[in-house]
This record gives C-alpha cells, sequence and structure tokens, in this order.
C-alpha cells in the first residue's frame, strides 16, 4: 500500500524528522490561505498523487504570491496528471500540497527499502539526487550507495560516517544525519514500511538537512496490525474497477487489449495474458480470482469484464486446486446468462472436479466454446474474435 | 529417489483441525501421505480425521517421531508457528500460509540460519513427490512418478506444467513450489543444489515470474555447476512496465527482474527456454533428446 507525500511528512515529523512548512488543501482558495499562514519567501505546490515523475509532468510548480498559489493549485486539483510512473491514464488530483519553499545548497538521493537480495533493509543514497536519479544509476553506477543494516544491530555510528563520506558532507553534519538516518529506520520497521523515498533531501543555506519530497509504501501483509497505516489509505487512488474487484478479493489490472481473461493464481493469470499476445492479441486486464472464488465473485469477475467497453471476448482459465471446478462452471452459468453476455467466452477448466464441470457447462444450453489446453484456448478466443494481429 | 519428502517422511500438520488443514490433511491421507497427527493449540488430547491433536511441535514429534510439518495457520500466527517447527528441529517445514507480513518472514529467515530445518513457502502450493507423499495444496492426480523434477514460485502455472508433462508421459520426481513472496525459505539454487545430486532427476523445470532475481541467481548456479537439462518458462512478459512509487525499485534491481533479462540469464547458462505457456511440456521433452 502506498500513501501520499503529505502522509508521510507527517509521520516524518512524529517521528522527529524536520519537514518544510506545508498545508495540504483540495481547494484553490484554501491554497490561497495556506499561503498566507506559511512563512516564507514563496511557495511550491505538489500534487498529491501515488506516483513519481511529478516534477517532470507538471505536477510540481513554484508560486511567488498567494494569489500565484491559488492559481496553481486551480489548474492542478481535479486535473488527470499524467507521469512517467502513472501509467498513460494518469491518475486525478484530488488534494495539493502548498509548501514553504527552502534555499538549496545541494540535492541528495536517499531511499530505505527491504532488499529482496540482501533480505535485509538497506540504504540507498547518493550525492546526486534529483529529478534525474535513475540516469545516474545506469550512467554513473559509482555514485551509489548501497548499504544494507542487520536487522539484530539497527543502523550503527559507522554506517551513518559511510553514508557522510559518500554524501560529501562535512563532519559537522554527523549529529543531524545521525538523527535523521536513525528517525527514518526506526519510522520504517515501526510502521512495517517496504520503502521510504526522500529525493531530494537538501542541504539548506541555514546547514539543515531537509526531505523536500517523501515517498513511503507499507507491507499490504501487515496492515491487518498496523491500523494507523491502514487508515491512510486512499481509495480515490485506485481506478473505479481495482476498487471493485479489491472490495470482492479479486486481484484486477486493467490493461488496454481486448481479450478479458479470467484466471485463478496470478502465474497463471499472467502465463494467460502472454500466451493472449503471442497469438497476436492483447489482454484486456490481469485477473486473479484467487484460491477461494465462489459464485459471487465470478459474478463481480463478470461484471467488471461487462463494462470495459474494450472486452471483445472473454478467455477463462481455471486449473482447479483448492479451488474446484464445478463450483466456477455454476458461477459462470449464473454469471453469464443473468448478466447476458453477448461477446465469445471461451472455457478452459483442469485440475479438481474438472470432469463433473465440463458436464454441468454442456447441460446448460449457454453457447460457450470449451478448450482442452491452454494453445487451444488462445487460439479459440482470438479465432472467435478475430483479434488477431493487431 | 526424490528430493525432500518421500514415503518414509512422517508428516505433522499445524492447524490441523481449522478448516484448511482439515481438508488438505484429508487429500494427504487419501494420496497415501504418511499423515501422523497435527498441532492445534488448546486441542491436545483430542483426535481429528482419525490421528492424535497435540498442544505444542515438540510433544508432537516425541509421541509420533515426525520429521516434517506442513503448515496452515492464519498468517497473525505464522511467525509463531515457524519458528516453533524450526525450535523443535524438523527436518522439513512446509508454510502454505499466504499473506504473512515480510518483517515476520525476515525475523524467520535471520531465526533458521544454522538450524537443521529446511522451510519451504511461504505462500506455496507445497512439495509431493507422486505416488509417494503429498504435502500441500496441489490437486494429486495430474501428477505422476518419474525422472523431471519441477520447481516453481507459482501455484496453478505449477499445475499447468506438472499437466503438460503428465500428459507427454513425463513423470515427476518431486515438484516444489518456493513460493511466491518476496522472502521465501527456500531458494532455486539451493533446491537446483538437490536434484543436482538426485538419481532419479534427470531433467529440471524452472517456472519463474518477473521480479526478485531467484532466476538470474538460478542461472549462475545451472551456467557453472548444474548438470542436467534445464527447461524454462518466465511468466509475465506481456506484463506491462508496472504503474510504480519511487525510483528506489528500479536502482536496487538495475534492470534485473524483467521477463526477458531472466530468460537470457537461463539461455546464457544453457538452459532451454519455453517462450509460450503451452510449451513447458514439449520444450522439456525435446531438452531430453539433446543428453
Amino acid at each position: 500500500m502506498e500513501i501520499h507525500e503529505y502522509q508521510a511528512k507527517a509521520l516524518f515529523r512524529e517521528f522527529g524528522i524536520k519537514t518544510p512548512q506545508s498545508t495540504v488543501v483540495n481547494q484553490a482558495d484554501q491554497a490561497f490561505e495556506a499561503a498566507k499562514k506559511i512563512k516564507g519567501d514563496g511557495w511550491v505546490v505538489k500534487a498529491q498523487v501515488h506516483a513519481g515523475g511529478r516534477g517532470k509532468a507538471g505536477g510540481i510548480k513554484k508560486a511567488d504570491t498567494p494569489e500565484a498559489v491559488r492559481k496553481v493549485a486551480a489548474e492542478m486539483i481535479g486535473q488527470k496528471l499524467v507521469t512517467a510512473q502513472t501509467g498513460q491514464e494518469g491518475k486525478t488530483v484530488h488534494q495539493v500540497l502548498v509548501e514553504a519553499i527552502c534555499e538549496i545548497e545541494k540535492e541528495f538521493y536517499l531511499a530505505l527499502l527491504l532488499d529482496r537480495v540482501a533480505q535485509k533493509p538497506c540504504f540507498i543514497v547518493s550525492s546526486e539526487g534529483g529529478m534525474s536519479i535513475e540516469e545516474v544509476a545506469e550512467k554513473s553506477p559509482e555514485k551509489i550507495f548501497k548499504l544494507t543494516v542487520d536487522p539484530l544491530c539497527g543502523l550503527l555510528s559507522f554506517q551513518v560516517m559511510a553514508i557522510l563520506k559518500n554524501l560529501n558532507l562535512p563532519l559537522s553534519f554527523f549529529k543531524k544525519l545521525s538523527a535523521l538516518l536513525h528517525s527514518l529506520y526506526n519510522l520504517m520497521v515501526q510502521k512495517e514500511s517496504t520503502l521510504i523515498e526522500i529525493n531530494p533531501l537538501v542541504r539548506t543555506a541555514q546547514e539543515e538537512l531537509l526531505p523536500l519530497d517523501a515517498k513511503m509504501s507499507l507491507d499490504d501483509n501487515a496492515l491487518f496490525r498496523q491500523e494507523k497505516m491502514k487508515a491512510l489509505m486512499d481509495l480515490k487512488e485506485l481506478p473505479l474497477e481495482e476498487r471493485k474487484a479489491a472490495a470482492h478479493e479479486l486481484s484486477f489490472v486493467k490493461l488496454s487489449g481486448s481479450i478479458g481473461c479470467l484466471v485463478n493464481g496470478a502465474g497463471l493469470a499472467m502465463a494467460t495474458m502472454d500466451i493472449v499476445k503471442l497469438k497476436g492479441a492483447e489482454p484486456a486486464n490481469f485477473l486473479d480470482v484467487g484460491g477461494g472464488v465462489d459464485s459471487e465473485k465470478i459474478d463481480v469477475a463478470f461484471q467488471i469484464l461487462k463494462e470495459d467497453p474494450n472486452v471483445k471476448g472473454i478467455l477463462v482459465n481455471i486449473f482447479g486446486g483448492i479451488v474446484k471446478c464445478d463450483l466456477i462452471a455454476k458461477g459462470l452459468i449464473k454469471a453469464i446468462s443473468v448478466l447476458n453476455i453477448k461477446v465469445p467466452v471461451v472455457v478452459r477448466l483442469e485440475g479438481t472436479h474438472a470432469k463433473q464441470a465440463r458436464r454441468i457447462l454442456d447441460n446448460s444450453g449457454l453457447d460457450l466454446s470449451f478448450a482442452d489446453n491452454l494453445e487451444d484456448a488462445a487460439q479459440k478466443i482470438i479465432s472467435l474474435t478475430g483479434e488477431n494481429g493487431k | 529417489m526424490s528430493i525432500l519428502i518421500d514415503k518414509h517422511t512422517k508428516l505433522i500438520c499445524q492447524g490441523f483441525t481449522g478448516k484448511q488443514g482439515t481438508f488438505h490433511s484429508q487429500k494427504a491421507l487419501e494420496y497415501g501421505s504418511f499423515l501422523v497427527g497435527g498441532v492445534t493449540p488448546g486441542k491436545g488430547g483430542t483426535n481429528h480425521l482419525g490421528l492424535p491433536v497435540f498442544d505444542t511441535v515438540r510433544e508432537a514429534k516425541e509421541k509420533t517421531g515426525a520429521n516434517a510439518s506442513v503448515i496452515y495457520v492464519p498468517p497473525a500466527f505464522a511467525l509463531s508457528a515457524l519458528v516453533e517447527a524450526i525450535s523443535a528441529e524438523l527436518d522439513l517445514v512446509v508454510c502454505i500460509t499466504e499473506g504473512i507480513p515480510l518483517y515476520d518472514m525476515l525475523r524467520v529467515k535471520q531465526f533458521i540460519k544454522g538450524k537443521k530445518t529446511r522451510l519451504i513457502g511461504p505462500n506455496c502450493p507445497g512439495v509431493i513427490t507422486p505416488g509417494q507423499c503429498k504435502v500441500g495444496i496441489m490437486p494429486g492426480y495430474i501428477h505422476q512418478s518419474g525422472p523431471i523434477g519441477v520447481l516453481s514460485r507459482s501455484g496453478t502455472l505449477t499445475y499447468e506444467a506438472v499437466w503438460q508433462l503428465s500428459s507427454l508421459g513425463l513423470g515427476q520426481s518431486t515438484c516444489v513450489g518456493i513460493g511466491g513472496d518476496p522472502f521465501p525459505g527456500t531458494d532455486f539454487v539451493e533446491l537446483l543444489r538437490l536434484f543436482n545430486q538426485d538419481e532419479q532427476t534427470e531433467a529440471v523445470v524452472i517456472i519463474g515470474e518477473i521480479g526478485g532475481e531467484l532466476e538470474e541467481q538460478a542461472a549462475e548456479y545451472i551456467k557453472t555447476e548444474f548438470k542436467k537439462p534445464v527447461t524454462a518458462f518466465i511468466a509475465g512478459s506481456s506484463a506491462p512496465e508496472g504503474k510504480r512509487m519511487g525510483h528506489a525499485g528500479a536502482i536496487i534491481s538495475g534492470g534485473r527482474g524483467t521477463a526477458k533479462g531472466k530468460q537470457k540469464a537461463l539461455a546464457d547458462a544453457g538452459a532451454f527456454i519455453a517462450h509460450s505457456p503451452a510449451q513447458i511440456g514439449i520444450t522439456l521433452k525435446n531438452s531430453l533428446k539433446t543428453v
């Protein structure tokens, strides 16, 4: 789960990290009022969406007067912001953060994440922070410094020193840097975060270290015991159909193609998309109905597929393990007849109770096509929809 | 021969009397797995499915001689169940539970270092040695005994691969689902090592997925030490460049983790790549001709 910059910065303050003065608002007039109350030589207005790349996409703008803050906020709020990390469809800006501007001496990059390879928390820092950090990582990997922290020892002072040196900071910054890194580490572990990223972290003219941005992700699996974090969830960040799917414990991601896919298991769902693409068509979605699928979930899945005007045909691929195919078959019949699905449907059922399922579907009187294997299934849905070679 | 489990494996089930534990224990018994009892704290001394229930893993081990456990407890209790099973010095623990907090798994990974227990999973379908022992949630009937080792990060996609193999008359020595979580108990390399030693196993299928570096690490091992033909399929080549948050993921992976990168690493190591998920079985069959 991801949270907004303003939420992450509030957590920073809770953990003793100083941040620039700021207020989050959802109306231009409020932005104007907020700017008047925040001291400084100017303000920056920042779109609050769950994605990076805002700066390059016009989601972060400076303003010199409260009137200018209002104007910029009015231009952002309610508009779609498309960045390199949002996908083509972009994200609607519902809130902006109005923040005091500060005098920047130097920009750094600082992140803390759970490293899958080291299987430990890992700091990533660079003296070359800012908007082109990925380019730096690719072209000058020596400018990126990684440091893993043993969870039993926690962050140690020699590690702070190593980070200080890599950021080319003078020794006078040791205490400030140490406090910042320890606070971030404690925040990460206590809230069970998978990522905290500050880009840029700046050294100000006043010799302070300030996080100008904050990105934070949390472990979905831990939300059951992190109720305060769960409360930070912003459902508006999810597309409507993904919200609907999530409410029924379906894992759904909308894509731009025309072949609707309904599959159990994430790996098989990806493989089903892969074969649709290999056969020359494009999948309309990723949909994993999971192990606990029942008639109601099948119904919701078909509703979501039906609402997508791009869907020209539906491929159902179920390999029953925990899932019993005969239950799926009954759910299919109900969903297809009640929802009056008109597009071609190809069904491939294998595994637990597959034979019973086939009998149930054969006797249903519905116009379904059956496939005996994955190859056959992909071939059939593509010839029925004529969606090949696009 | 086989790896990890065989007909002598004496199995207990943690979360035995729960819905999942009950259903899959019944299936395991029907398959012929040597299930000798189970653990549900507070229900010790009772019977379930005709087998004894214990309060702790240690008691269950002492009374039954069990050397392996399968865990079906809910995520909130998994850390305790895992550390309990490892503390009781079982040889093998297979954790089916999905949704365990990542920090709990980091604790388990630290705790298990230097201990004798091997952990498979979590969030996995389990392990099966066809005809001998089934530990987990996979449908037993799609498997046949034979010379092919199967390793996978996925659940149902593993069944798909096994089904293709069995349809071609290619039975399996042992099939292991290592699980789809970022911190699996056992990775591909450790299991390839076991298959390398196993006389029954003549060839191996690896079912990978986008994300992480387990496949790249496997490729490195295959290149230097693995002696048997490997067929690999990587799911997710059609997945669009994901919506993401920040740059740290891209920086830490340094371009690794993509389907193309994994396929290339494995192909460079001499593995046979199935480009379509429908051709996993046939690609493996063809790989045998090259031996």
